[in-house]
């Protein structure tokens, strides 16, 4: 349990950076890097979570019967009309009494994760949709059954789509992970917070804070994003993009 | 006399193609010139540089004497700031291929937006030649009309009025006719005629229509990659063609009808 | 108090919640307006042919739109007081929101400036208009009609985020229900009724931007 802890928390970069360090001018680096442990883990599940939650309501959404529809359509407006921060704070203080009681930790991947999938909904919903008629024609021309068309067919084309907004999303993904300091979470912004209670170097402390955000998003996000899109894109003519 | 127009070793260059080759090129006064040739052989680009849409590379354009794309500095000749630009390319007015017309104004405004704005003509003077313009163009009863509610013929006709109506010296006019349903070219092509014979303005029209090219000029220009080929009188060239190239365009296009 | 949801409760702290709610909307509207400047004099220098400036003004938009909002708050709230200028939390607030949403913004403007045909910029140019005249007649009164729908998006996305500001101590809606919360320790109410207030706000005003940009976009082939 404290091996799993310690990697999720971050006390591993902690030990390690701390005596290299401590004294120098760079020594703001150590609780900063420890909390962008943090704010990473929650980014990744965040994200699995997001796609999950979007590509199974984006689908719900697409659904012949209307109930199915309309818990989706439920689950969009609600998401995204009420901002991260209050669903934050009623997944954090008001679901444990009604008896949902779990770790901060969860909380956070939960309420990123399906704040940004309502928007990963719309986005899949739209692709789907976006795939030529002709190629659903085809699959019922040649017999295919629901389930394979869709997964065989319609997705794989989808899929593509979906990967530049997919890629959008996830920074905005990330920086949601920023509020999840307002919920105890020991994140990069809570570090940087915290160290500026301390000491109020605002510019080293929150510059460094928003500049580590930055190398995230631009130099990890993007170019993973766009290794999936060459990916996904192999064989591909651009006639049709 | 001094031209009133003159390419001086003008060059363009798109990357490494050479578009236009140290082209010397005179018009004099109240001339009349139609360029004619294959596409891709520069004769768009050079309305477009005297109207100062592209920039040269090499060479000088002068307009009326005066050096348009550049200053002379010391001696030498440097490329002209906007502000000189401005200034000196205020004698020159254009009439667009694709007429480019404000679609959130009538045609009336269409016309005064220039003089009002530019000429600093008080709103009444601007109407009033606004009005008469578009009248002259036989448009004065859609003066109040919208582009989108005008046909391609009327819109080119509002297009050349609100050119006018900023009294230039010298006027361009590039394929104005190629964007044109065939049954509305000749309002338009009466109009310049119309133009020719009752104003003193300098003219140089880029053309596919030949006919008309050899009624209206007084001098034709076949463009050949980047180069005048051959130019002389309408007789002339389309009658006696010396120039290889000249002969095989003329009788291609001939035979397109 | 007793049960899971107290409705008694809901009726008393209303009143607060509302007087948060009129402070979120001053909030709102300010930073949008600053939103809406900011964003076109982004987009314009971004259109500046010299790279010096439409470089730069890449780089900072980029690096404005892609890190947090919260951080961004605490560190112009904050920043001041380090080099001895106190900033009252409304301003704060409200610069980091038209910082950060302008950036937004401009991003629409440029689609909008794209969007006018090159051929009127060319016009502009063969009536010898100055470049101000031309943004000014020409080509703002073609790119800015098409992009309100997309812009009046940005006002709504405003609104919703307004209550990152509650770690400011600006007393909009979610300060006040943080307050009524802790001062009788009950979350429940007060949390959900922030919730509910702003769907019951941001629902209505999405469809009315859908609906309205549906009918500008039916209305605007007439021209």
């Amino acid at each position: 349990m404290e091996l799993f802890n310690s990697i999720f928390n971050g006390s591993a970069v902690e030990a390690v950076l701390s005596p290299l360090l401590k004294g120098t001018a760079v020594e703001l680096l150590v609780p900063l890097l420890k909390g962008t442990v943090v704010t990473i883990w929650i980014t990744l599940f965040g994200a699995i979570t997001m796609t999950v939650t979007g590509v199974v309501i984006g689908l719900m959404k697409l659904s012949q019967f209307w109930p199915v529809r309309f818990l989706s359509i439920a689950y969009i407006e609600f998401f995204r009309g009420t901002s991260l921060i209050v669903q934050m704070f009623i997944w954090f203080f008001v679901l444990p009494t009604f008896g949902f009681e779990m770790p901060a930790f969860i909380v956070g991947v939960l309420a990123v994760g399906m704040n940004v999938g309502g928007y990963f909904a719309e986005v899949v919903r739209s692709a789907v949709q976006s795939v030529p008629k002709g190629q659903y024609e085809a699959s019922i021309a040649l017999n295919l059954p629901i389930a394979s068309r869709m997964r065989r067919i319609i997705l794989p084309q989808a899929f593509r789509l979906m990967l530049p907004p997919w890629g959008n999303l996830l920074i905005e993904l990330l920086k949601g992970t920023a509020i999840v300091s307002l919920i105890t979470l020991h994140d990069l912004t809570f570090e940087a917070t915290s160290l500026n209670n301390a000491n109020f170097q605002t510019l080293q402390n929150l510059g460094t804070a928003l500049v580590i955000y930055y190398i995230l998003g631009r130099f990890v996000i993007i170019p993973i994003v766009r290794a999936f899109e060459r990916r996904f894109n192999r064989g591909i003519s651009r006639s049709t993009a | 006399m001094e031209p009133m127009v003159r390419f001086e070793k003008v060059t363009k260059r798109y990357g490494s193609l050479v578009v236009l080759d140290a082209l010397d090129l005179d018009i004099a006064p109240n001339e009349k010139v139609s360029i004619i040739g294959p596409s891709g052989s520069g004769k768009t680009t050079v309305l477009r540089m005297l109207m100062t849409l592209e920039r040269i590379n090499d060479g000088v354009i002068y307009v009326d004497g005066e050096p348009l794309t550049h200053v002379a500095r010391n001696g030498a000749m440097v490329p002209a700031s906007e502000k000189h630009l401005r200034k000196v390319r205020v004698n020159i007015g254009m009439v667009f291929q694709h007429f480019n017309l404000f679609p959130h104004m009538t045609a009336v405004k269409n016309c005064m937006e220039g003089p009002l704005r530019v000429l600093g003509l008080k709103k009444d003077e601007a109407y009033s030649r606004a009005e008469d313009l578009l009248g002259m163009v036989g448009l004065a009863d859609k003066k109040d009309h919208y582009p989108s509610e005008l046909s391609g013929g009327q819109q080119q006709r509002v297009a050349i009025a609100r050119a006018l109506a900023m009294r230039p010296k010298v006027m361009l006019f590039d394929e104005v006719t190629s964007a044109l349903d065939p049954e509305v070219i000749g309002e338009v092509l009466e109009v310049i005629r119309a133009l020719s014979r009752e104003h003193n303005l300098t003219m140089l029209m880029v053309t596919h229509q030949m006919g008309f090219a050899k009624e209206f000029s007084d001098r034709v220009c076949f463009f050949y990659e980047g180069k005048i080929a051959e130019q002389g009188p309408p007789d002339q060239l389309f009658g006696a063609p010396r120039n290889e190239r000249t002969q095989q365009f003329l009788s291609a296009v001939l035979d397109a009808g | 108090m007793e049960g899971l949801w107290n409705w008694g409760f809901v009726w008393q702290i209303m009143p607060i919640l509302m007087e948060g709610v009129i402070v979120t909307i001053e909030i709102s509207v300010l930073s949008y307006l600053l939103a809406l400047v900011l964003g076109l004099a982004f987009a314009l220098l971004r259109r500046n042919p010299r790279a010096w400036i439409s470089r730069p003004t890449g780089e900072v938009i980029e690096f404005v739109r892609s890190t947090p909002l919260l951080v961004q708050i605490f560190f112009i709230f904050y920043v001041g007081p380090q080099f001895g200028v106190t900033i009252h939390p409304w301003v704060a607030g409200i610069l980091a929101l038209g910082i950060h949403y302008g950036t937004y913004t401009s991003e629409v403007y440029r689609a909008g400036l794209e969007g006018v045909n090159k051929g009127q910029w060319e016009a502009a140019i063969a009536l010898n208009l100055s470049k101000y005249q031309t943004y000014r007649d020409i080509v703002l009164p073609q790119a800015i009609p098409p992009i309100i729908p997309t812009l009046g998006n940005y006002l709504i996305g405003i609104f919703k985020e307004t209550p990152l500001l509650s770690v400011i101590t600006i007393a909009e809606l979610l300060t006040r229900a943080k307050d009524v919360a802790s001062d009788h320790f009950r979350f429940t109410e007060p949390y959900i009724m922030v919730g509910v207030i702003f769907l019951v706000l941001s629902i209505p005003a999405s469809y009315f931007v859908n609906w309205s940009e549906r009918r500008f976009k039916r209305g605007y082939g007439r021209k």
